[in-house]
């Protein structure tokens, strides 16, 4: 198995070590920033549902914000952002390059887009049921547990898969810039050394993660509807 | 038990103010079923969710046993609103849970152990007739199941009132009418006041004691179920009580110029209505026709039970002298029974109407 791989794939099998560390550094930089586009990406969707008009906490001027700026962050292309934020990172985190320093733009980059996941999810939410919280007394915090989260849980996991799939192809860039990781490998070997296998190689490895991601997200959407 | 006092309502849209409700005022009896029916965009919706202030009213009070609702503090209103109980068209049931977690939904966090909130849910599913289904989701459950479940978890907070919203307009009719027996039973057995809105007459008279009729915002008409089946005064009353009495079809007969109500020109169509059972207890018929010589022909009799009293009826067609006819309509009359010359033959002058009322 060895031999056969190190023939079909021999810059690869050179290298072994530091593809898997490739692998490793891909999936950290995607649980790192994933952990807090998930929270902030939650608390902006939650904050948009409640507070636009008709919402159950209407407010116009916290809406207006929230809603601009998301689309703001949203317009600006990744590989812009990537640069652009470099001062804030260093700011934040003590550096701008290397897995901490993609971390930053990670976050700017994908909340925006997982706050829209988030209120789309919470808007198949049918009103009548918020209605029905309210007429049992419930307050606005228990509302926002027990009934937007609690009953949007299949359409949270579809919105939740989708954006750790789309935050891949962000880590990717964020690596070929400095931050490691299967995007930096692929360009280094595969694009700047014309070693093709190599990029084949990262290829196999993103198709793999992201199915299994895809298929964990489908199960517990699945598990959740009732 | 509850009131609306002056109550409005004005949405403010891009094309100006729309008046939901304009100076609404009624009063809830404890213990009675009270129907609100009115054609859609009349506004019934708006009144029934001000009660529990699902929708705060623009103007004018809302006071439950005495507590003016509409001055409480949020987490005040919040409490009030546990006492009042609320089930809608769509049942809004919720999905991700179970029977028995949908109805226990309301009394988590409200101190009850988890055996005694088991203990109470397990006496509501008894109450409803759904023992056997407390592990099922909604989506396993039929619509009445729903409604039922809906039922129960709105009684979870011992409310001493319900509304329902439309509850049985989304069922089929063996459902409907067993969501409004059930209904009625609570009503009965827990002494619990209703207040439930609709658009379908036959579900007020099946079970409403009291009924309210909107049009525009407003209350037109209210009363005793029975006096505004018997006795509708409003245009918009006398429609609705239309739709659900077989002796009220009789007119979309005439209005449509159905060969059926064809008459002759020394004939006319007359409705007598019997406002309580003894009125039917005479030959009323054969006797104005031997004492007034004049013929009469039986269209359609019946009797309708409206509030479990008997509503009976004749249309028939008259037939006869002009003088005879009128003669006998006053005689009837005068036996306190009701008539109504729903059309007259061209011998009868314009004159005559009033006298045929």
């Amino acid at each position: 198995m060895e031999a056969f791989l190190s023939n079909l794939m021999p810059n690869v099998a050179d290298k072994s070590t530091e593809f898997w560390q490739a692998v490793v550094d891909t999936l950290l930089m995607t649980a790192w920033s994933g952990v807090f586009i998930f929270i902030i990406g939650l608390i902006l969707g939650i904050t948009l549902t409640l507070t636009k008009p008709g919402g159950i906490a209407p407010n116009a001027p916290v809406y207006q914000v929230v809603d601009k700026v998301v689309n703001l962050f949203r317009s600006i292309p990744f590989i812009i952002l990537l640069a652009g934020v470099m001062p804030l990172s260093r700011l934040i985190m003590g550096t701008a390059i290397g897995m901490e320093g993609a971390i930053v733009p990670l976050v700017l980059g994908c909340s925006p887009f997982y706050s829209r996941q988030v209120e789309s999810a919470l808007a198949t939410v049918d009103q009548g049921k918020i209605e029905a919280a309210q007429s049992m007394g419930l307050s606005t915090p228990g509302i926002v547990l027990r009934v937007y989260l609690k009953e949007s849980i299949p359409a949270l996991a579809r919105g939740t898969t989708i954006t750790i799939i789309s935050l891949f192809g962000l880590v990717a860039m964020a690596g070929a810039v400095g931050g490691g990781g299967l995007g930096d490998f692929a360009i280094r070997y595969g694009h700047d050394r014309g070693q093709t296998d190599v990029t084949i190689a990262a290829i196999v490895a993103m198709v793999i993660i992201v199915t299994a991601v895809q298929l964990l997200g489908n199960a517990i959407a699945r598990k959740s509807t009732h | 038990m509850v009131s609306l006092e002056n109550v409005s309502k004005i949405y403010k849209t891009k094309n100006g103010d729309v008046e939901a409700l304009r100076n609404v005022s009624l009063t809830v009896e404890k213990g009675e079923i009270l129907g609100i029916v009115g054609f859609s965009g009349a506004g019934k919706s708006t009144l029934v969710r001000t009660i529990n202030l699902l929708e705060r009213p623009s103007e004018g009070r809302v006071v439950l046993n005495g507590t003016d609702l509409t001055s409480l503090p949020e987490k005040e209103l919040r409490r009030q609103r546990r006492r009042i109980g609320m089930i809608f068209q769509q049942f809004e049931l919720y999905d991700s849970r179970t029977v028995f977690q949908n109805i226990a939904f309301p009394l988590q966090y409200s101190g009850l152990s988890r055996q005694q909130i088991a203990e109470k849910v397990h006496r509501l599913l008894h109450l409803v007739s759904l023992e056997d289904r407390e592990k099922m989701y909604p989506s396993e459950l039929s619509g009445g199941q729903k409604q039922r479940v809906a039922i129960a978890r709105a009684l979870a907070t011992d409310p001493e009132i319900l509304l329902s919203d439309e509850a049985t307009s989304a069922l089929d009719p063996q459902a409907t009418k067993s969501i409004l027996s059930l209904l009625r039973k609570l009503n009965r057995t827990l002494g619990i006041t209703i207040v439930l809105i609709t658009h379908e007459m036959d579900v007020v008279r099946e079970i409403c004691d009291r009924v309210a009729v909107m049009e525009g915002g407003q209350i037109v008409e209210t009363g005793r179920v029975f006096d505004i089946f018997s006795n509708p005064q409003a245009p918009i009353t006398k429609n609705f009580v239309n739709t659900s009495m077989n002796m009220m079809k009789i007119e979309d007969l005439i209005a449509a110029g159905d060969p059926l109500v064809d008459i002759r020109s020394n004939q006319c169509i007359v409705r007598f209505t019997y406002p309580d059972r003894h009125g039917a207890d005479r030959a009323l018929v054969s006797e104005v026709s031997r004492k007034f010589n004049i013929d009469v022909n039986i269209f359609y009799g019946n009797i309708d039970y409206i509030a479990s009293r008997p509503i009976g009826g004749l249309v028939s067609v008259m037939e006869g002298g002009r003088k005879n006819v009128l003669d006998a309509i006053d005689y009837i009359r005068s036996k306190n029974v009701r008539v109504e010359v729903l059309k007259r033959g061209s011998l009868f002058i314009e004159s005559d109407a009033e006298r045929c009322g």
